[in-house]
């Protein structure tokens, strides 16, 4: 598959009542990296996230999955394409238990319907054995994220933390091969960082998933990132490798601001 | 996990010895209950039953849908009176006069989803507020369902074998209840019902996970709707006699009243909500009273004052 074929974004605008939240925003995304969008808050980076859900109709361009527009699909459909998300404000289901939120995530694999659903009575029936085998999917999850211990529990009570894992735990459970991260690792403390980082890089390495991320912090960003965007205002200010970003005149002046922040993250 | 897990006991109804034991228990004090109870206990108890159809298909909408009704009065309506149009008109035997009557129903509970799609809070109360209204109006202008007069609704038979007492009744009705109140368990265990539950927690994320709101949100809509429609047709052979006045708005009010004391997104709260707030009980009582002693006019063909006093 060539690069323009798996997911690319072409002059993307949309503004909200005179603003230019996202302004002619464009940029490829080679299948299996890690592409990350950096910004100050308010550039417009979970504005493009919405626009690529369908949530937003963006006001012109094209978003291309696979050869082919997705603009205009409602948001289901697009997630059936193979995109899932995780939010920057928790999105979780909070009176489901982790693992009836990872199920949530394997929905569009399922079949059960109201019938089915309504009339199991035994271990053999369609809708049991669906259950069955779907909750031993979401169980590999649970034991990749390190999510055994929050398993039964409501999600509501659960540290933050463990929310937003059970958010990309969720977003795994779809089987994506477009994964949107909108600041997985905020509110996270450095060793949920650590594992975070290592999580991300396995997503990408085993499951060959490849990843948008928007991030705020630096180091997590350097680290994993193939390529990086940078936004500010809605528009673009540049794009490329980690090392060409960092060292950006104009990235250091609208986002990265202190030298301390690069010296850090070098 | 060096332990495999069983994933059926996650949806499975009743996991232990223990719980069996209970199950069979109520299953048996059920069976009994109407050979000793005196039957003003037994048509008290067929009055609840119904009312816990209702119920748990209205908390299936508000409770774990996250949506609201305030006119399922209008779908015990349809119900009621498809079921008694059914048999009358097209001599359908009642099982199938029914089960049509709240796919009718159903059927009117999705065309009121549609526009529940951009509705919320207080508009989509109002709304189907007028939508609940608007049946009884109907119901009572229109000749066809009797008017303000009502209908009479025939006896269900299976055959010459007449269900007539309230006995008899109470078989047939707290088997529906007992069935569709474990269907919706089940279908809250499933698929379809952490769809719903996640509409409610979250409509973006459940979207973007591959939920079509469109879809779930109408039948939610639908779901709740049949189950009303079935107790209304129950209810038709219950009373024995239907007219407008019975499904007016306060009784919407009322089935959201249980919903809420029984607890919103509880399948079993919906079955004790049913018993605690008959606010007005003793105004119930007399009512349930009256219903009773009508009904027993009926059996014994005659027709009561109070029915023409209360037309007039
Ligand atoms: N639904 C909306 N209605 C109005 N303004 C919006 C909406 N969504 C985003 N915006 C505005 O667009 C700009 C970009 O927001 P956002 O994409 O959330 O920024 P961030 O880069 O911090 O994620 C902000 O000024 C925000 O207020
Ligand atoms: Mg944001």
């Amino acid at each position: 598959m060539t690069n323009d074929n798996f997911f690319s974004i072409h002059n993307l605008s949309i503004s909200f009542g005179g603003l230019m939240a996202v302004d002619n925003v464009s940029f490829d995304v080679l299948p299996g990296s890690i592409f990350s969008i950096i910004g100050p808050n308010g550039a417009g980076k979970t504005t493009i996230f919405n626009c690529i859900n369908g949530l937003y109709s963006p006001d012109s361009g094209k978003i291309i999955f696979q050869g082919k527009n997705i603009i205009g699909l409602k948001p289901h459909k697009i997630a059936q394409k193979g995109i899932a998300r995780t939010f920057q404000n928790i999105e979780l289901f909070s009176r489901m238990t982790t693992m009836e939120n990872l199920m949530l995530g394997r929905h569009i694999h399922m079949k059960t319907g109201i019938w089915t659903g309504s009339t199991f009575y035994r271990r053999g029936s369609r809708a049991a054995q669906e259950e069955i085998k779907h909750r031993e999917r979401v169980e590999e999850i649970i034991d990749l994220l390190d999510l055994q211990v929050a398993r039964n529990q409501f999600v509501g009570g659960l540290p933050y933390g463990t929310q937003k894992l059970i958010e990309l735990g969720r977003a795994l459970a779809l089987e994506p091969q477009l994964l949107l991260l909108d600041e997985p690792s905020a509110g996270m403390n450095s060793e949920e960082k650590q594992d975070l980082i290592f999580w991300i890089k396995d997503i990408q390495d085993e499951l060959g998933v490849t990843i948008l991320l928007i991030e705020h912090d630096m180091k997590l960003i350097m680290d994993i990132s193939d390529r990086i965007l940078a936004i500010n205002f809605g528009k673009p200010i540049t794009e490329g490798t980690p090392a060409e970003i960092q060292k950006h005149p104009e990235v250091l002046k609208a986002y990265l601001g202190e030298d301390e922040v690069i010296g850090h993250a070098a | 996990m060096d332990m495999k897990r069983d994933y059926y006991e996650d949806i499975q109804l009743l996991d232990s010895k223990v719980l069996w034991f209970w199950f069979l228990m109520l299953i048996a004090s059920l069976i009994v209950f109407p050979f000793l109870a005196p039957n003003y206990y037994i048509y008290m108890a067929n009055y609840m039953a119904i009312h816990v159809i209702v119920t748990v298909g209205l908390n299936i909408l508000v409770g774990y849908t996250g949506q609201i009704s305030l006119g399922h009065a209008g779908f015990f309506a349809i119900g009621a009176y498809g079921t008694v149009l059914l048999m009358t008109v097209l001599h359908l035997p009642f099982l199938l006069a029914i089960l049509l009557a709240g796919f009718i129903a159903a059927f009117f509970g999705f065309i009121l989803g549609l526009p529940a799609l951009r509705l919320e809070g207080p508009y989509l109360a109002i709304a189907t507020l007028g939508f609940g209204m608007a049946i009884t109006q109907v119901i009572g202008r229109w000749q066809v369902f009797g008017g303000r007069m009502g209908m009479e609704a025939p006896s269900p038979s299976f055959g010459a074998y007449v269900l007539e007492s309230d006995r008899q009744l109470y078989f047939l009705i707290v088997t529906i209840a007992f069935l569709l109140v474990l269907a919706a368990r089940n279908l809250m265990k499933t698929r379809v019902g952490r769809a719903f539950i996640a509409i409610r927690d979250s409509d973006i994320a459940a979207e973007t996970m591959g939920v079509n709101l469109t879809f779930y949100k109408t039948l939610a809509f639908a779901v709740s709707a049949f189950y009303a429609g079935i107790a209304g047709g129950l209810m038709a052979f219950l009373l024995g006699f239907i007219n407008p006045s019975t499904f007016n708005f306060i009784l919407s009010i009322y089935f959201l009243a249980f919903v809420i004391v029984g607890g919103l997104g509880s399948i079993f709260g919906s079955i004790t909500g049913i018993t605690v707030p008959w606010e007005h009980i003793d105004n119930v009582f007399r009512e349930v009273d009256e219903y009773y002693r009508t009904s027993q006019y009926r059996k014994h063909n005659i027709r009561p004052d109070c029915y023409s006093a209360r037309c007039v």
